[in-house]
């Protein structure tokens, strides 16, 4: 630790500092139980506070769904009522133990996650048991979330981001893959009971199950999950999903949604492989440099320079199977069209110079320092490795990414800028 | 129970070390005692904007962000109408670099025109991203002036328009500087895997020998006691109809503040509340309701929002409102309503403190409202309200003298 120097106090000289890249980063292993019926439990014993979460991820997402908008509302309706319990009471159970049960639907995958004072956790994992077993998908309680998310949907299509959003995701999978589709309203005004039942039945009551488990654990974590859990009839594994993207053959879109509009919400992207691609870690690195923290190249020029946008960030999005990269802002309507080409020449600038030594071992720190931050705590921790754990992939990809960002040189980025940042691959939307 | 240390140092500034052995991160938390309350009512918008122009380089340091980020940092700040509050989480190893930043950039900024003109840019995006190009954004503007005649709550932090934004000049932002931004106007916290013997060394080297300042002492105009119902009808190309109901509550230190809170707990926090139930499921008049309070340090106001389901009229929306609030005016509230918010709350208050982050900005706001102390003392007053004390405060909240309406009506 510092000392105190004798002489005078030199404001202009950075203080010594030891390069994040010396960090030897340690992700804390998970303990794994396997529940009667096969089910995996992943848990991380850790942190002061006694508190827990738990996750149960189902392979119940979008990707699973017969018609557009049924696995949302399966998974919404989980908290709904069973066969002994109104959505009410099943409300007030968890609220009266200070707890949250929330529930969430991805493309793949649709969990139901529990935030809890550890002392609580015996009382409440019944509920979440007859919830996953025992749900009723009532017509009246259908009708009003039909008609709910009818009116959210309609004051968020007035916003140019969300409209964009959904728009670029459609050119870049098409409209029939779960990353690509969207909801409108008429899908809400098809929605059946049935369906919900079906979708239920299927992908939960039946379905494919993992479970994510962090926090101050109680001793006998493991046999309060199988009792309530182990004899259930949901299975471990995943199922096989496996889904062709129809990109649009059209790249360069601008659309005009709200007339009273004062900005342009652009978003320029591109197909990119998953996380099992090689390139997926390299790209991590190029990524930061050009959009992925507040110090990047798009919004040094873009922010910090012109003064286009409040923020302007680029990243890979988060899918299982084949993703993209994604540039993504909200620019002043008078200056869209200009943040539009000041994309396209940072990309050009990738492309043809050499990242200096300087700006790449502030990203490599500033990545490694970000990743010593974010494992603090058990629910970070957890987080990890659940990410980890649903790719298929196992720690190795942790400590490889570490590597990764530690030792890749500038001439690769050069190389990656030159395979992924080519103008012509990507596609372009300004929605106004 | 969170432990920390205090000190001061003799230029006035306070410092406050909270130790957590359990993480390699240590966070260092600068809060200036200045928000949009302290700015003069045709310059509005200004400390919001003076937090931007921080990041823009200070008298021996041109960039801020990048030092810190070599340093394997990050770091972020935001404004209230009440505070300014800046913080960065790095390697503990490295957190000599956050007192360098931290310190030059109290000492005296660069005033560079650039930055200014740059970020008067920037803000005017952030300006429309947030509330002019999103339906019912102007809300809240609307809102403040309404239920506000004197108190500077009468605009929101972003500002009350663009033009003061656009406005500003180099010496407004000098002088504001000179003002608001001294070791006196400011607490440090530090957090993480740090001691305070070595917090103390870094300190007195790089906080201690920045001249104290003045004191602001802040003399703002009183909100007068509303006397009358007020109501504003808007018409906006918005897709629903919209009802906004504010009540002015008491201040932040006020022992009526604990009440305030598991009111609109009671009223609308989770799917068992009463306005959720019998709004949303039951009557089916909103498709959305919430009630929630502005926590500002001075009298704040509680608000139910909610948006009304298509051919409802408004009338009746705000009668089943009013309904509601008739009958927790009636019938108060059970033991075992009460203890459910309270269970709430704790499971709140214990979940925040899972975060260093999260730790030492509270404990910087708690020593700025007066105490650092009363980060662990909240639970325990609200442990202490009863049911007759919920009834007795709601009756005082709920007078229709006392309310604001905004009728947000679709044009289409």
């Amino acid at each position: 630790m510092p000392k105190v120097e004798n002489y005078m106090l030199n404001r202009t000289k950075a203080p010594h500092i030891k390069d994040a890249i010396e960090f030897n980063l340690h992700l804390k292993p998970y303990e794994k139980f396997v529940l009667d019926n096969g089910v995996e439990v992943y848990a991380i014993n850790a942190g002061a506070q006694d508190v827990l979460q738990m996750e149960m991820v189902f392979y119940a997402g979008n990707s699973f769904e017969k018609s557009n908008a049924v696995a949302a509302a399966t998974n919404y309706m989980l908290k709904n009522g069973t066969s002994s319990k109104t959505a009410f009471e099943i409300n007030e159970h968890f609220e009266y133990h200070g707890a949250y049960c929330n529930r969430s639907c991805q493309n793949e995958t649709a969990s139901i996650s529990l935030h809890t004072l550890s002392k609580h956790l015996s009382v409440l994992l019944p509920v979440i048991k007859e919830m996953i077993t025992d749900s009723v998908f009532l017509e009246e309680e259908l009708a009003i979330y039909k008609q709910n998310s009818k009116q959210k949907l309609s004051v968020s299509l007035q916003k140019c981001d969300f409209v964009a959003n959904r728009l670029i995701d459609a050119y870049l999978f098409g409209e029939q893959h779960p990353y690509g589709k969207y909801i409108v309203a008429e899908d809400f005004d098809a929605l059946t009971t049935g369906q919900l039942k079906h979708h239920f039945q299927q992908y939960y009551l039946n379905g494919h199950c993992v479970i994510f488990v962090a926090g101050k654990l109680p001793a006998n974590l493991f046999e309060t999950v199988n009792k309530q859990f182990g004899k259930l009839a949901i299975k471990p594994g995943k199922p096989q999903i496996i889904n062709n993207a129809t990109p649009a053959e059209i790249k360069k879109y601008r659309v005009a949604n709200d007339p009273n509009g004062v900005q342009g919400a652009i978003r320029i992207a591109r197909p990119f492989p998953n996380r099992l691609h090689p390139d997926f870690i390299k790209m991590m690195v190029l990524n930061t440099l050009f959009g992925g923290y507040f110090g990047s190249r798009l919004m040094d020029n873009i922010r910090e320079d012109k003064g286009y946008t409040y923020g302007i960030h680029s990243y890979v999005q988060s899918h299982f199977q084949d993703t993209a990269l994604l540039i993504s802002t909200e620019a002043g309507k008078d200056v869209a069209e200009a943040t539009v080409e000041e994309i396209y020449k940072e990309m050009k600038v990738l492309r043809e110079e050499l990242v200096d030594e300087e700006e790449l071992l502030l990203v490599r720190n500033y990545l490694i320092g970000n990743i010593l931050g974010d494992l603090d705590g058990p629910f970070h921790i957890i987080g990890r490795w659940k990410n980890i754990i649903l790719n298929n992939l196992d720690e190795k990809y942790f400590y490889d990414s570490v590597n990764m960002i530690k030792t890749i040189p500038a001439e690769e980025l050069k190389e990656l800028a030159n395979k992924y940042l080519q103008p012509e691959d990507f596609y372009e939307l300004v929605v106004i | 129970m969170i432990q920390y240390e205090k000190f001061t140092l003799d230029n006035g500034l306070r410092v406050l070390v909270h130790q957590d052995e359990s993480t390699p991160m240590a966070v260092v938390n600068v809060i200036y005692d200045v928000g949009a309350r302290d700015e003069s009512p045709d310059k509005t918008g200004f400390a919001h904007l003076f937090e931007h122009l921080m990041f823009g380089g200070s008298i021996n340091i041109p960039l801020y962000d990048e030092p810190l980020q070599v340093a394997g940092g990050e770091n972020n700040a935001f404004t209230t109408n009440d505070i300014t509050n800046y913080y960065c989480q790095l390697p503990a190893e490295n957190i000599e670099t956050a007192f360098w930043l931290e310190s030059d950039r109290m000492l005296n900024l660069a005033f560079d025109k650039k930055s200014l003109e740059v970020q008067r840019k920037v803000v005017c995006e952030e300006f429309k991203e947030h509330y002019i190009n999103k339906p019912y954004g102007d809300v809240w503007h609307k809102m403040r002036e309404l239920a506000y005649s004197k108190h500077p709550y009468r605009w929101m932090t972003i500002g009350k328009e663009l033009k003061h934004v656009e406005d500003a000049t180099l010496q407004d932002v000098k002088d504001f500087f000179q003002k608001h931004y001294t070791p006196i106007n400011a607490i440090l916290v530090v957090a993480g895997n740090v001691t305070t013997a070595d917090i103390k060394i870094l300190a007195e080297k790089w906080f201690g020998p920045i001249p104290p300042g003045t004191k602001y002492d802040r003399n703002l105009p009183v909100e007068p006691v509303q006397t009358a119902p007020r109501s504003v009808e808007i018409k906006s190309n918005v897709p629903i109809d919209a009802l906004y109901k504010s009540w002015h509550i008491c201040s932040r230190l006020d022992e009526r503040y604990y009440v305030t809170d598991l009111i609109t707990e009671i009223l609308s926090g989770g799917g068992s509340s009463r306005l959720f139930q019998a709004l949303v499921k039951e009557k089916q008049l909103f498709s959305n309701i919430e009630c929630s309070h502005s926590g500002s340090t001075d009298a704040g106001l509680l608000t139910i929002e909610g948006k009304l389901v298509k051919g409802v009229a408004m009338k009746d929306a705000e009668a089943a409102i009013m309904s509601e609030i008739d009958t927790l005016l009636q019938n108060g509230i059970t033991e075992k309503e009460l203890q459910k918010v309270k269970n709430k709350t704790e499971s709140m208050l214990a979940f925040e403190d899972m975060s260093v982050m999260s730790r030492a900005t509270n404990l910087a706001m708690y020593e700025l409202l007066g105490d650092a102390e009363l980060i662990n003392t909240e639970l325990s007053k609200y442990q202490a309200v009863t049911t007759a004390e919920l009834l007795k405060e709601s009756k005082a909240i709920f007078n229709d003298n006392n309310c604001n309406t905004l009728y947000y009506y679709s044009n289409n």
